[in-house]
């Protein structure tokens, strides 16, 4: 196997479940994530070599998804959300968190928010990663972390999300 | 309680994430007894990560698709290049005009592209259509040009002039109007001695203001602009330095013409 491939295919199951997490469609995550190989390989003797392989990947594939997809998302096509691969969760879990409530929670913050909480909840990127895939300082990083978190919470608290909920 | 450090935003997100060393654990445990109200927020943040995480995980746990395979990607890629260079006009693929720079968008990506890739795309596939046309190159022509420039002048909102580009050779055979999403566009053809045609397009509802930029699609060449609202395009098949002292002929006789949209000539 050669050298990209053994240092790059280990990483497209978490690309694929960030692009997923960001575009809720399966076939647009795919393209994304394709889009996103198609430029590492295309620029891999421009990565540093001394730099975090990893981070730099997410950052193309972010990067791509603000340029492009959410753009495309922004003026109107349809994005199946009903697509989502959340499994199914047994009713009457007062205590434990729905999945499918914070999929639609999550589908209710700005994107920069959004993928903080992904790059740093899920895809376990480390918080100086993270702050490279973003292009912001550590410590600004951190605050938004804590915004993007409470913003989540207040969602999913009925009493609190009350009033973003309602039109009027 | 070992660590002085006072307690942080920080300190509770890594909490929250269980990156804490041992020594800042036990001064943020210690901390969030004393902080009934936060504990709980957090503890509610902490069960929301991982409940995003068990949400997402099924699709990590997917297997891949071959099309993602790095040698997928590396044998498609010369394809794919050719294609996007070849396909300008079936929209497969532009520079977008973003500020950092353009990538090529791909696939049916019609709706992302940025109003200049439209202009050319829809300029480019006018050309294509008309200029082979032998029996109806144009809706109106050009022995009724005050006639034709003052319909496609009130279509457009604009006042459109028929650039004179007898000194290379063309004159003007017509011009027809077009559909261009919600909005307008008008192409004047140009033929030369041989029945080289060239057409010019403008098109309404082209936000933005750009320099030249220019399109080699297969034969067809064109330069496209976009100034005051309008996107331009001139579009024929010749080369580079053939073509753009006639598109700058073409940019000076448009120059500044939608200004009087109001006061069109009739």
């Amino acid at each position: 196997m050669d050298e990209i491939a053994r240092q790059i295919e280990p990483l497209i199951p978490g690309l694929r479940r960030y692009a997923f997490a960001l575009t809720r469609d399966h076939e647009a995550a795919d393209d994304l994530v394709q889009d996103c190989l198609e430029r590492v390989v295309s620029r891999w003797h421009l990565r540093r070599r001394d730099g975090d392989l990893r981070a730099w990947v997410y950052t193309i594939q972010r990067n791509l998804f603000v340029n492009e997809y959410h753009r495309r998302r922004r003026r109107g096509v349809a994005v199946a959300l009903e697509d989502a691969c959340v499994p199914p969760v047994a009713p009457g879990q007062s205590q434990a968190v729905e999945l499918g409530e914070v999929m639609a929670a999550l589908d209710g913050l700005p994107e920069e928010q959004k993928s903080i909480l992904l790059l740093v909840g899920v895809e376990e990127l480390t918080y100086q990663e993270t702050a490279g895939v973003l292009g912001l300082p550590l410590g600004t990083v951190m605050s938004r972390l804590s915004r993007a978190r409470a913003r989540l919470r207040a969602l999913l608290e009925p009493e609190r999300a009350m009033p973003l909920r309602r039109v009027k | 309680m070992s660590d002085p450090t006072p307690i942080g935003e920080d300190d509770l997100q890594a909490f929250i994430d269980g990156r804490l060393g041992e020594d800042r654990l036990a001064a943020v445990e210690a901390w969030l007894a004393d902080h009934p109200q936060r504990a709980r927020d957090i503890g509610r943040e902490r069960a929301q990560r991982d409940a995003l995480r068990a949400a997402l995980a099924a699709k990590a746990a997917e297997p891949i698709p071959a099309r993602l395979r790095i040698a997928s990607i590396r044998a498609s890629r010369r394809s794919r290049l050719t294609l996007v260079l070849r396909n300008l006009v079936a929209g497969l693929a532009l520079v977008t005009l973003g500020a950092g720079g353009g990538w090529l968008a791909r696939g049916d990506a019609r709706s992302v592209t940025a109003p200049a890739t439209q202009v050319t795309r829809d300029a480019v596939a006018a050309h294509r259509i008309f200029a082979v046309e032998v029996a109806h190159p144009v809706e109106v022509p050009a022995r009724e040009e005050a006639h034709l420039l003052r319909w496609l002048s009130k279509r457009l909102g604009r006042e459109l002039a028929a650039p004179d580009l007898a000194e290379f050779g063309f004159h003007l055979v017509g011009g027809r109007l077009l559909p261009a999403e919600a909005d307008a566009a008008a192409q004047l053809m140009y033929e030369d001695a041989g029945g080289r045609r060239l057409t010019v397009y403008v098109r309404a509802g082209a936000p933005g203001e750009t320099a030249f930029r220019f399109w080699q699609d297969g034969a067809v060449a064109s330069f496209v602009w976009l100034d005051q609202g309008y996107g331009f395009a001139v579009s024929a098949e010749a080369g580079r330095d053939q073509l753009l002292p006639i598109a700058e002929t073409v940019y000076n006789a448009l120059d500044g013409k939608s200004a009087n949209a109001g006061d069109v000539k009739s």
